[in-house]
């Protein structure tokens, strides 16, 4: 089988033996399902606060992994050592996307708060088509290639291999994931969170500053965007101005899969959605005898957010909202 | 009807109707290539009316509208080209176009459309990829959309011996190719008006309004939301349909680039930054939409060098860029659209005086 | 005895722990004024979901009109003649007052899309019929001077007024009024009941909600009282008023 390269983070690799296919995918999956989960958390973050769909957000990340090639390449071409320019490039990412995310939103979307619903939305499209051609006048139309920031070791499991870069995606993703569920359950911030979720009214009776939680889910969002770009920079190496929207569009449905504006829907909603897309990606020619091939491999998502859908309308871990009549 | 007695809107009317008429003369003194970009520009509004009654009536989110465009250009194009050696007249394939549009719109919409606006959305919007998607690779093992490359010798559109291609002698007045087909477009366009006019009015458009204004009380009063809702996005599902067909012929060519997602946000934004639900709004936003990139395509680059005597920046990206923030601007200031129905407006500056 | 026109048989529904309905049995009969009383939180509203179809009752069923009603079928209760208010009103809030009542002639009424892009001389009919109908209604419950105004710009009294004459179009055999009076001062209550006994004394059956105690026990016929879900004691109100458990029900609670 041959690889397809054509939207290089999306597809993942599936020439291999096929004894090994189903743990190898499972792997794969895994680490592009950890990309996914911090993507989406960005999502269902401002979703679940102020009910907006962040259109621009894979705009954000995207924007993280051009920051971090421009400032890690000029480090090291600066002699730098690698580690050294890496976090550099890491922390200028991180910064550069939590001003982008409380920027877009003080400037694009508080003045839209009474707006009717498509308003905002709209607002979001627009400011995603701002942004990748921003990022296309900053940085060219020419895939970047990511400088290599982690050594290249090897590991070998059962028959499966992966990678030093693999496991660390899926160990800071984890760690992010944890921080941040401490922060939203264990911190004052957290809990303005929390309430301006469930009731925005109440909770600015209670005195929460919502101006403060929408902006902070933002800024965030954002910083959890731009690690996650930094991750997708390092696995493929290689990062293109309109590389946010079909991650974005992926990382979405799965926070809708998960149930959008749950976090640990948006957590397992990722995972999912990357193991689905990997076993899906490696089975789909003996499933349907050779007639389908890998290169359906994008539409595995959307058939499994439709289906999931169409059995559970609020997503896997969404609570049911019946409307009080 | 009274209104058509009424002497100042019989006269607006035969103002815009002389309009309609000079207007591709006058256009095609800057070239037939204007002329093209004007028969686009009503193919958007025919699309953008399609998709307002889905949107702006029924109030269903959908972000995947261009996939019945795309299902209505492929019926046409399959049927009308060398690929498989069809050759259907236009007036045939068509309805069919429609029908077999309307049969993917029931087809999303029955599981789908209990689902909550967002969720309708992004399911809609999948849906548009997994449509590209298929035309994009099912060349293989049976060519049946002739993949990335796509299909090309596309007839044109023809009554009789009559061909919309090519020059011709029309009551004494010589029409390019371009130039009939925008007579074509412009009937069709007029057509979807008046269905969209009609249905606001009705028993039909009430009904929507109701169900997109408070679901649980329009279900209590016994108005099928399902029904309805369904019956909302097949209709646009068939005018999607019917403008892929147009679009077929007019081009002579298809290919699964036409139809990505960016195609249906760019309608979704004709119907939402016209003003939703407000026909002339909507109108308003797709030629707006539709011109805007071509004017700032011939314009950007010659600003460029007259400013600055070099090109400093891409013109592709900065007019892209522009229209980006033509989106966002307006969207600030004018949040309900640029001309949305005189309820609507009110609607908004009483909730504004509210919030403060 | 006149013919019962609705049945609950055992109706029960709960929301994870909390048992809002309690297996209730209940009949309205034809052309009655039948309350439907019970302190705050006792399951009225419930009931009125579970019979117009908004809830899926988890147990028993209602007969209408001597046929089983559908579970989860709004738009068929109101086809087959059950009509009702909301307690928190649900207008079309940007719809206009007539606009609101035209609306409920939908289920009455045929045309469809195919009416509406030909105008045939039917649809036209009945479109004008529609909105006639829709005129005589404001008049019935006396708003015809704000027909043309949005229903969200109307009063509080005319928003209630609005709603039953919405229901009304629907041509109900039963319209049940979910707590109709709340907030409304004695002037309008004391009309409120006025029209309450026109629309029976016109033939309709209702079904009333209400918290204000001397309003229901002066214009039901019958009175039910549910507590914590169940019902407590289904009599005429004089027999009603002077029940000990209906009594402590109240003070109880
Ligand atoms: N949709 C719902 N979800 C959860 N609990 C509900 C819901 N609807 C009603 N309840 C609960 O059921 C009980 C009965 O409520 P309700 O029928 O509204 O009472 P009433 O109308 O008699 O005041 C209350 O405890 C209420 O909190
Ligand atoms: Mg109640």
């Amino acid at each position: 089988m041959k690889r397809h390269r054509k939207v290089p983070f999306l597809h993942v690799a599936v020439d291999l033996p096929k004894m090994d296919i189903f743990l190898q995918q499972i792997i794969n999956g895994l680490v592009q399902g950890s990309i996914y989960a911090l993507v989406a958390l960005g999502y269902t973050m401002v979703y679940g606060i102020m009910g907006l769909i962040n259109f621009a957000h894979g705009e954000v990340v995207m924007i993280g992994t051009l920051v971090t090639i421009t400032v890690a390449t000029t480090l090291i071409k600066a002699g730098m050592p690698v580690a050294v320019a890496g976090l550099a490039g890491l922390s200028s990412a991180v910064l550069v996307c939590m001003a982008l995310g409380w920027g877009l939103e003080r400037i694009a979307y508080r003045p839209l708060r009474n707006a009717p619903r498509l308003t905002p939305l709209i607002t979001a499209i627009g400011m995603s088509i701002v942004l990748q051609n921003v990022a296309m006048i900053v940085w060219g139309r020419n895939y970047l290639t990511f400088p290599h920031l982690l050594p290249k070791v090897n590991f070998e499991f059962a028959g499966a291999h992966f990678t030093a870069i693999q496991v660390m995606i899926v160990v800071v993703s984890g760690l992010t994931m944890a921080g941040l569920v401490l922060l939203v359950y264990r911190t004052k911030l957290g809990m303005a969170m929390r309430a301006t979720a469930q009731n925005p009214q109440v909770a600015s009776l209670m005195g929460v500053n919502s101006n403060r939680v929408i902006s902070a889910a933002f800024v965030i969002g954002s910083a959890l965007g731009a690690l996650a770009g930094v991750m997708v920079g390092t696995y493929y190496e290689i990062a293109h101005y309109q590389m946010g929207f079909m991650l974005g569009l992926k990382a979405f449905t799965a926070a809708v899969l998960g149930g959008i504006g749950n976090l640990a829907g948006a957590m397992a909603g990722g995972i999912l959605l990357g193991i689905i897309e990997a076993l899906g990606a490696g089975y789909i020619g003996d499933l349907t005898g050779g007639f389908l091939g890998s290169h359906y491999q994008d539409i595995f998502a959307f058939i499994v957010l439709i289906v999931v859908l169409m059995f559970k309308p609020s997503g896997l871990f969404g609570e049911k909202t019946g409307d009080r009549a | 009807m009274s209104k058509w007695l009424n002497p100042r809107s019989a006269f607006g009317i035969a103002l815009i109707a002389a309009a309609l008429i000079a207007l591709p003369f006058v256009a095609a003194m800057g070239g037939q290539a204007w002329v093209r970009i004007l028969n686009f520009a009503i193919l958007y509004v025919f699309l953008a009316l399609g998709l307002n009654i889905v949107v702006g009536f029924a109030g269903l989110l959908d972000l995947g509208y261009i996939a019945f465009y795309a299902v209505g250009a492929y019926t046409y194009a399959l049927l009308a080209s060398p690929h498989f050696g069809l050759h259907w007249p236009f007036w045939v394939i068509l309805p069919i176009g429609a029908a077999v549009a309307c049969f993917f719109g029931v087809l999303l919409g029955s599981p789908t459309l209990k689902l909550r606006g967002d969720y309708l959305a992004i399911v809609t919007l999948g849906f548009g990829e997994i449509v590209r998607i298929f035309l994009n690779n099912l060349n293989a093992p049976i060519n049946v959309t002739n993949g990335p490359q796509g299909i090309t010798l596309i007839d044109t559109v023809a009554f009789g011996d009559f061909r919309f291609s090519g020059t011709s002698q029309v009551l004494g007045v010589s029409l390019s190719g371009p130039q009939k087909y925008y007579f074509l477009l412009v009937a069709l366009a007029i057509f979807v008006i008046i269905i969209n006019l009609r249905l606001q009015n009705s028993r039909i458009g009430r009904a929507w309004q109701a169900i997109r204004e408070d679901e649980i009380a329009a279900k209590a009063i016994g108005i099928n939301t399902r029904n309805l809702k369904l019956l909302a996005f097949a209709m646009g599902a068939s005018f999607g349909g019917v403008a892929g067909g147009v679009f077929s012929a007019m081009q002579g060519f298809v290919s699964p680039e036409s139809f990505s997602l960016i195609e249906s946000i760019m309608i979704l934004a004709m119907v939402v930054l016209g003003g939703m639900g407000h026909i002339p709004g909507v109108i308003l936003g797709a030629v707006l939409l539709s011109i805007l990139p071509e004017v700032l395509r011939y314009g950007v680059g010659p600003l460029q060098m007259a400013l600055f005597g070099k090109m400093l920046i891409d013109p592709e990206s900065l007019r892209m860029l522009i229209f980006g923030l033509a989106l966002v601007l307006v969207m600030r200031f004018k949040p309900a659209g640029l001309w949305p129905s005189p309820e609507r407006k009110r609607e908004l500056s009483e909730k504004r005086a509210g919030a403060v | 005895m006149a013919e019962v026109l609705l049945a609950a048989k055992a109706v029960a529904k709960h929301f994870g722990g909390v048992k809002a309905l309690r297996d209730v049995s209940l009949s309205i009969r034809e052309g009655e004024i039948y309350g439907l009383i019970g302190p705050n939180g006792a399951g009225k509203t419930t009931f009125f979901n579970c019979m117009t179809g908004l809830y899926i009752p988890d147990g028993g069923g209602f007969d209408f009109a001597g046929a089983p009603l559908k579970a989860d079928a709004p738009h068929q209760a109101a086809e087959r003649g059950i009509a009702r208010t909301f307690q928190n009103i649900r207008l079309f809030a940007n719809m206009t007052a007539l606009e609101n009542v035209m609306v409920g002639r939908h289920v009455r009424t045929a045309a469809g899309v195919l009416g509406a892009m030909f105008q045939n001389r039917a649809t036209r009919a009945e479109e004008a019929a529609i909105r006639q109908r829709a005129e005589d209604l404001l008049h019935y419950v006396r708003i015809e001077d704000r027909a043309d105004d949005l229903a969200k710009n109307l009063s509080y009294g005319d928003q209630r007024r609005l709603e039953i004459a919405r229901a009304l179009a629907t041509e109900p055999k039963l319209l049940c009024l979910d707590e109709p009076a709340a907030g409304m001062n004695a002037t309008e209550t004391e009309e409120l009941r006025d029209l309450i006994e026109g629309i029976r004394r016109d033939g309709t059956t209702i079904l009333l909600i209400e918290h204000d105690v001397k309003l229901v026990m002066g214009l039901c016929d019958r009175v039910a009282v549910l507590d914590y879900g169940a019902l407590v004691i289904e009599d005429v109100p004089a027999v009603v008023q002077k029940d000990q458990r209906v009594i402590e029900a109240y003070l109880g609670a």
